[in-house]
């Protein structure tokens, strides 16, 4: 037992979860390695963002198992997400990030709720967390209304970030970036998973990130994990769906190497 | 093993050793801190400084920032500080820690303060210099539109006209009956009570006449329709420009004034004048009724005295005001929307502006009025 929970950091069973009539995850199973980077892909709108926001309990589930660091999640509730702070960070799509605070009061924000800590060792540890993401201390200063794009992306890794978590969700962390950009951000997430030793799960439509960064790939088809391992295996598996998703004409002009 | 974070400081000669144990990370961050301020004196009083991390069991970078502040206010008073047993697993890290927070950027000068009083009150007056120029504007563009619409009646959007007249006209009559029957209500009571004693009685009718025709009814309307559809204009523009569909509707070679404002505006000053009017019958009824059960006076002679008192110039008086007051709810309302910013809070900020500046302007177009019709004999 003691084993199991050293190497999973996330364990889903069985996992349900439908809106209506429509099922959207069916008798979903996934195990996270600890101390991986994991790429979930999937069709658009066909439950990755779903599964993993019924991870964190923000979605609630019909049935079916998760355990995250050993712990299993109970079902959620209207305080279900509580206590979840510092279990995981999380980078949302858009960053949502607060706009009434500045960039600094926004890293400090889960500081300031979840701990008993001076102002002065506060600014600092704002400050540290956004060079740890490539920011300058200046940038603390400014609202999030008037950042790029892929600032505001950071600013919201280092959020995220904030209470050290051992696992970091991040929904398409790339999207919306340019490909210098996209990139740096994948190094940088690559050179924050070695030093913190996070675990990452990441959902992404970005080849490059899925190639580079991460160390497995899991495909979501029909609510199901129908592949998962090192991208080398992705390529050769032949549901064809994941043949479509890697082999397809738009992949093979990005990737030509391969074929 | 450990669960709480320890440090132990020996001290040999000169030198200091610290050993930090057990797990140093955030969820033990005031025991943290209080521990590294512990030590600040003998750090202080030692010449070397030697920090032996092999009894760390858990380290975040909370953890690693405390131990690596220590080591600088060593190095910074002339000390060099060593750090040695970094486990393999930490030492990332530390190294990380390390380079981060090295530029400490220039404290903000604090200005003097009366300085920066006569500044807020500089940039305030240009401010309202400003805002009378975006009303201008906004009144120019208006104009502009409906010459367009002049020019080429099809370019009318009737259906959102409609809609907004809907939404801000037909559905605000129940609340604008009950205020207004409640505020005619009062101020006959309140006549009845004091004009008693003076056996002034009769004039009530005419107080609850003149004063609702030509000042109450229309002015309680028409703050009432600031804040009920003045805020929602400003509101949904504002979050509009957040979304860029403003920008949107500009680059498609479309004219945001014509479709967004401008039947916006126009459902304001058609609505605003029927509301004023079944306002003020509605003010006038709530009198009457409180002329019978209270004052005693029938209907037949709360009418007839009605019939006395009024002429149709009160009520003209009144219901010329409201299509010039429904225009400035709408100017203000829609210029402050199209001024939103990115944030959710200049959204609230803009709405909130826009309510109080079209009710202050209201009251003070009213005044104007006031001094008018008196001069032309009204």
């Amino acid at each position: 037992m003691p084993e199991r929970q050293q190497q999973f950091a996330i364990r889903v069973r069985d996992l349900v979860v439908g809106f209506g009539r429509q099922i959207v995850l069916d008798h979903l199973s996934l195990d996270v390695r600890r101390g991986e980077i994991l790429g979930l892909v999937g069709a658009s709108g066909g439950g990755k963002s779903v599964l993993m926001r019924t991870i964190i309990g923000l979605v609630p589930r019909r049935s079916g198992a998760i355990e995250v660091m050993g712990q299993e999640i109970g079902e959620t509730s209207d305080r279900g997400t509580q206590g979840a702070a510092g279990k995981w960070g999380i980078l949302f799509q858009q960053g949502a990030l607060f706009s009434s605070l500045t960039v600094r009061q926004n890293v400090q924000f889960p500081l300031r709720e979840n701990l008993v800590l001076s102002q002065e060792l506060m600014d600092e540890i704002a400050i540290a967390k956004l060079e740890m993401v490539g920011l300058r201390a200046q940038d603390g200063d400014k609202y999030p209304s008037e950042l790029s794009g892929g600032m505001t992306k950071r600013v919201a890794l280092a959020r995220a970030l904030a209470l050290d978590p051992p696992i970091v969700f991040l929904d398409e962390p790339t999207s919306g970036l340019d490909p210098i950009a996209a990139g740096d951000f994948d190094a940088l997430i690559g050179t924050l998973q070695k030093t913190l030793g996070l675990t990452v799960f990441m959902v992404t439509h970005d080849l490059a990130s899925l190639t580079t960064v991460c160390d497995r790939v899991a495909a979501l088809a029909d609510g199901k994990i129908v592949a998962i391992g090192p991208m080398r295996e992705l390529l050769q598996s032949d549901h064809p769906w994941v043949r479509a998703y890697f082999h397809g004409k738009r992949s093979q002009m990005l990737q030509p190497q391969m074929r | 093993m450990n669960s709480e974070p320890l440090l132990l400081a020996t001290p040999s000669g000169d030198a200091l050793e610290l050993r930090p144990q057990g797990p140093w990370i955030a969820a033990n961050v005031s025991a943290l801190e209080a521990l590294s301020r512990s030590v600040g004196v003998d750090v202080d009083r030692s010449r070397a400084v030697t920090l032996d991390m092999s009894g760390i069991s858990a380290l975040d970078t909370l953890g690693a920032w405390i131990l690596e502040k220590m080591s600088r206010k060593a190095a910074l008073s002339g000390r060099s500080p060593e750090i040695v047993g970094v486990a393999d697993h930490f030492s990332g890290l530390m190294d990380e820690v390390h380079q981060v927070n090295r530029h400490t950027p220039a404290p903000a000068v604090l200005p003097n303060p009366v300085l920066l009083r006569l500044n807020d009150l500089g940039k305030a007056t240009i401010e309202a210099r400003e805002d009378i120029t975006v009303f201008l504007q906004m009144l120019g563009a208006l104009f502009i539109a409906v010459m367009g619409v002049v020019r080429r009646p099809r370019t009318l959007r009737l259906t959102s006209l409609v809609y907004q007249l809907n939404r801000i006209g037909f559905q605000a009559i129940p609340i604008v009956i009950l205020i207004t029957f409640l505020i005619g209500a009062i101020i006959a009571q309140q006549g009845f009570f004091h004009f008693r004693r003076f056996g002034a009685e009769s004039y009530t009718v005419d107080m609850v006449g003149i004063l609702v025709l030509r000042e109450l009814g229309v002015l309680i309307v028409a703050i009432m329709v600031a804040g009920r559809s003045g805020s929602a204009y400003t509101a949904e523009l504002g979050s509009m420009k957040m979304r860029e569909e403003i920008d949107a509707l500009s680059t498609m070679g479309l004219d945001p004034v014509e479709i967004l404002i401008l039947p916006r505006v126009a459902a304001l000053v058609i609505a605003l004048p029927i509301l004023a009017f079944i306002g003020s019958i509605s003010a006038l009824y709530g009198g009457g009724l409180v002329a019978q059960f209270y004052g005693g006076m029938a209907p037949a002679i709360y009418i007839a005295r009605l019939h006395e008192a009024i002429s149709i110039a009160h009520f003209e008086v009144g219901i010329l005001k409201a299509p010039f007051m429904a225009l400035v709810i709408g100017i203000v309302a829609c210029s402050e929307g199209l001024r939103v910013k990115g944030s959710a809070e200049s959204l609230g900020r803009q709405t909130t502006t826009s309510v109080v500046k079209s009710i202050f302007l209201v009251i003070v177009l009213d005044g104007l009025f006031a001094i008018f019709f008196a001069s032309i004999g009204m």
